[in-house]
């Protein structure tokens, strides 16, 4: 096609093919985000009021925040323009690789042609050697030099009974950008799935129960098509501190009702199942709550037995006639320099158990039990009284997730890696070696190009060359 | 002997070393020069040692498990920081046979030393709350801070391009430079200072965690706050007007532009993927499997896609017309000032749900 006038889809194409739209949407994107992370997004009106009081002054401060307020400013990154500008991006990205992939796709499919003279003036690694010898004898020193670069050689004759060997080799590395801008859409795209199939909700449950609901972020039901039930949750915490060190949910799901899976969940470790994920979010205490005391108790025998009673209840010690009953609880026993006793959480932090011990209606002892002290659970007689867990009146926070395009995020980011891999540490390297006789001797030329790091393959040359005469004349 | 007296004399190793090699480049006698690689690399070996003494520590404290190394909170994340940059430094330093580079990296890993001391912050080693026991947590910790000190290299041969590329002092590229090296002058200033007044002469007696620009910026008197900005302000125009007596000094180590084009490329170019693959992957996963967002716009995450984004710009730029060379050195330059943003304006100044990081 000669000399037209460019029509307007050319001109639009052309401008969405340009890197300079790159560069300028890079920046919009990059300037705008800014502006999102010092306005706190979704945050309470009061607080950004604030805010911008100390940035504009209390005068101007109400204006400031209608107007960020209407350009979106306070929900930025959902906000209709910021989304445009992503937008535009996709597809300043795919036109571009699209525009210049046939060319790319050409020089990638062509073989090799032999270098014309006037092409060797744009080479930019250029090396010269004499060698001992006619043009024939040398020939095969140098398919052999250049099989040790990596490189199988073509040839063809030249006129002057010359010959000229070439060869490229990593010419496949050119779609390593090309990869890496296909990634960001697979992840865009992966985005969108997420946001408009996905699910993100919560769902609290108390030990012992179980639901077959979650809650959408405006607390609307979602059935979830199986049931989770919580068997156990406990905090561990860091030897004697209140440093957490495991959040521990014991999960079991229920399918037509049947228990089809177990899990312990983690942070970092979630319940994947029917396509939901269930995270570790949160925990805490039902108010109110009646749950059991589970002991385990060591009586004469030396056989332990665990046994399960509510506030108020009472049990014998194995082999004895001793009688515990339980008096009273607390979640979080601390004690003050006099000895005197008090809760310091309504959090399961140090749990106790008081119990009373009495032996035909006699006082024996009584005292606090704690679960993280081994030291209390030893009774004066020798007798072990093991506080397992206060069962039934802690609730675990999870937090789910449905979200199908995940695994599109995950692919591209797969992509990603291994395009910029391709695009930065490997390379498309061409090689052309003249051999011209130059009296008894040969002239031999060698140029070369790189995509990538050119210094490199240029001091790989220079030692092939080294080889080559053996450090002789050059 | 633990770990942290070795810490404490590489610290002041590494303060050493950053005068010596600005004392090789003003006066150029090659022994300075020997002295001043052989004060790094003895402190390298110092920090080094300190990093496996305290690996042991943690585990044996019990607080840590033995495949956590110890890169885990802002302080042993900034001292690994450290450790990469001089590593790479001295990578350079002996592939090119050339020590004025020292002059330009050396304070980037003095001034996140002094930052350190001057804070205050916490170098207990501390147990990992429930979230940050996570392998991809690890993964991401430690080549962010790799991507970090590769970035911090290309700063500093991004702005010996810019010394010697500019000299006229309308040129928009040399007032950047000078701006820049003005602004890093006054900062180390400001702490030296911060370090005279709480740490020599002691004249404070409360207890301060962060002596952080108190004798100067935030001081409690309005007088020498002002002044502060004031002594800032001269400073930077002073090395606005007489930085071009840099490009002579530079030019002296016959370095040539090219080479630190390329260096900056160079390490811009390793730099990228491993941020990429590290800091915004491995960063996406951690988050999708301890909280099932994979990306949540919070300020952290957002700043590190902003200093992303300006290297992608900078690897772009290089491609379009009348762009190669002055502007894309500006962008790398930039592009540093936003990874010490990403990690330590984000903290400082921003809120956000990393809890990760704070100044504990
Ligand atoms: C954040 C988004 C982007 C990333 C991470 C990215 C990544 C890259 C990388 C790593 C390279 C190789 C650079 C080098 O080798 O020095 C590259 C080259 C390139 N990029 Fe992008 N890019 C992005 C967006 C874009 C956009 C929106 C365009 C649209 C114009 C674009 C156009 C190009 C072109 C034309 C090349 C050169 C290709 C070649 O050398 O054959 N990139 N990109």
């Amino acid at each position: 096609m000669t000399e037209r006038k460019k029509s307007f889809i050319d001109r639009i194409w052309d401008l969405f093919a340009s890197i300079k739209l790159a560069a300028v949407l890079f920046l919009l994107i990059a300037l705008s985000s800014i502006v999102g992370t010092v306005i706190e997004q979704g945050g309470e009106p009061e607080k950004n009021m604030m805010l911008l009081k100390r940035l504009f002054g209390d005068s101007l401060a109400p204006s400031a925040y209608r107007f960020f307020e209407t350009l979106g400013f306070m929900d930025m990154y959902r906000s209709w323009w910021f989304v445009a500008l992503l937008a535009l991006f996709s597809a300043n990205l795919i036109i571009c690789s699209l525009d210049r992939l046939p060319r790319i796709w050409r020089l990638v499919r062509e073989p090799l042609k032999p270098l014309t003279p006037l092409m060797a003036g744009t080479v930019p690694i250029r090396k010269n050697v004499h060698l001992k010898g006619a043009p024939e004898a040398v020939r095969e020193k140098l398919v052999r030099a250049l099989k040790s670069l990596g490189f199988r050689a073509h040839d063809s004759a030249m006129e002057e009974g010359g010959y000229q060997l070439y060869s490229q080799k990593g010419r496949y590395s050119r779609f390593g950008v090309y990869l890496t801008h296909l990634s960001i859409i697979v992840i865009m795209l992966g985005a969108v799935v997420g946001i408009f199939f996905g699910f993100k909700g919560y769902l609290p449950i108390q030990e012992g129960y179980a639901s077959d609901i979650a809650y959408a972020g405006d607390d609307t039901e979602h059935k979830l098509g199986f049931t989770i039930r919580c068997d156990d949750f406990d905090v561990e915490f860091y030897d004697m501190s209140d440093m957490p060190k495991v959040y521990r949910s014991r999960l079991t799901v229920i399918r037509d009702g049947k228990e089809v899976l177990k899990k312990v969940v983690e942070v970092n470790s979630p319940l994947r199942y029917g396509g939901y994920t269930f995270y570790q979010s949160n925990y805490g205490m039902v108010p109110d709550a009646q749950g059991y005391f589970i002991l385990k108790i060591r009586g004469s025998s030396g056989k332990a037995v665990t046994v399960n009673r509510m506030l108020g209840e009472s049990f014998v010690i194995p082999g004895t006639e001793i009688v515990g009953t339980i008096k009273d609880f607390s979640p979080a026993l601390a004690m003050d320099n006099s000895g005197k006793t008090f809760t310091y959480s309504d959090m399961m932090n140090n749990p106790a158990v008081y119990i009373d011990f009495s032996e035909g209606g006699k006082e024996k002892y009584a005292g606090w039990i704690l679960r993280r002290f081994p030291a209390t659970w030893r009774l004066p007689d020798g007798y072990m009284v093991e506080f397992v867990d206060y069962w039934g009146v802690q609730y675990t926070g999870l937090q789910v997730r449905k979200d199908p395009g995940v695994w599109l995020v995950y692919l591209g980011s797969g992509i990603m890696t291994l395009g910029l891999y391709i695009a930065f540490f490997m390379s498309h390297r061409r090689i052309w070696i003249l051999v011209r006789r130059e009296g008894t001797f040969s002239e031999v030329t060698v140029l070369a190009t790189a995509s990538k790091n050119r210094p490199s393959f240029e001091r790989k040359i220079e030692r092939f060359i080294a080889g080559l005469s053996g450090g002789a004349d050059g | 002997m633990d770990s942290s007296v070795l810490f404490g004399i590489a610290t002041i190793g590494y303060m050493l070393s950053m005068v010596a090699y600005i004392t090789y480049l003003v006066f150029r006698k090659g022994q300075i020069g020997v002295v001043a690689t052989g004060i790094t690399v003895a402190s390298f070996v110092a920090q080094t040692a300190a990093f496996l003494m305290r690996w042991v520590e943690g585990y044996e404290m019990g607080l840590r498990s033995f495949w956590r190394p110890p890169i885990s909170n802002l302080y042993e994340s900034l001292i690994f920081f450290v450790w990469c940059l001089i590593l790479g430094y001295l990578i350079i330093e002996f592939k090119y046979r050339n020590r004025s580079f020292g002059a330009f990296i050396t304070p980037v890993a003095g001034l996140a030393l002094a930052f350190i001391e001057m804070t205050g912050m916490s170098k207990e080693i501390q147990p990992l709350m429930p979230a940050l026991q996570s392998n991809w947590l690890l993964a991401h910790v430690t080549m962010s801070f790799i991507a970090y000190a590769a970035f911090g290299l290309s700063f500093g041969t991004a702005l010996m391009y810019l010394i010697e590329k500019t000299e006229k002092r309308s040129e928009p590229a040399y007032i950047f430079w000078t701006v820049s090296l003005g602004a890093l002058i006054v900062l180390f200033a400001a702490m030296g200072l911060d370090f005279i007044k709480y740490h020599v002469l002691a004249t404070n007696s409360e207890v301060i965690k962060s002596y952080l620009f108190r004798a100067t910026f935030k001081s409690a008197s309005a007088a020498v706050s002002l002044a502060s900005w004031i002594g800032s302000v001269v400073i930077i125009a002073l090395v606005w007007r007489y930085g071009y007596l840099l490009k002579r000094i530079v030019a002296a180590f016959s370095i040539t532009t090219d080479l630190l084009d390329e260096l900056t490329y160079k390490t811009i170019a390793v730099g990228f993927p491993i941020f990429t693959l590290g800091g915004l992957i491995f960063g996406a996963i951690w988050a999708d499997q301890a909280w099932g967002v994979y990306w949540s716009w919070d300020p952290k995450e957002t700043w590190s896609l902003i200093t992303w984004f300006v290297y992608a710009f900078y690897l772009h730029a290089r491609l379009m017309r009348g762009w190669k060379g002055r502007k894309v050195a500006v962008v790398a330059v930039v592009g540093f000032v936003t990874v010490v943003f990403t990690y330590l304006g984000v903290n400082l100044l921003l809120s956000g749900l990393h809890s990760y990081g704070t100044l504990g």
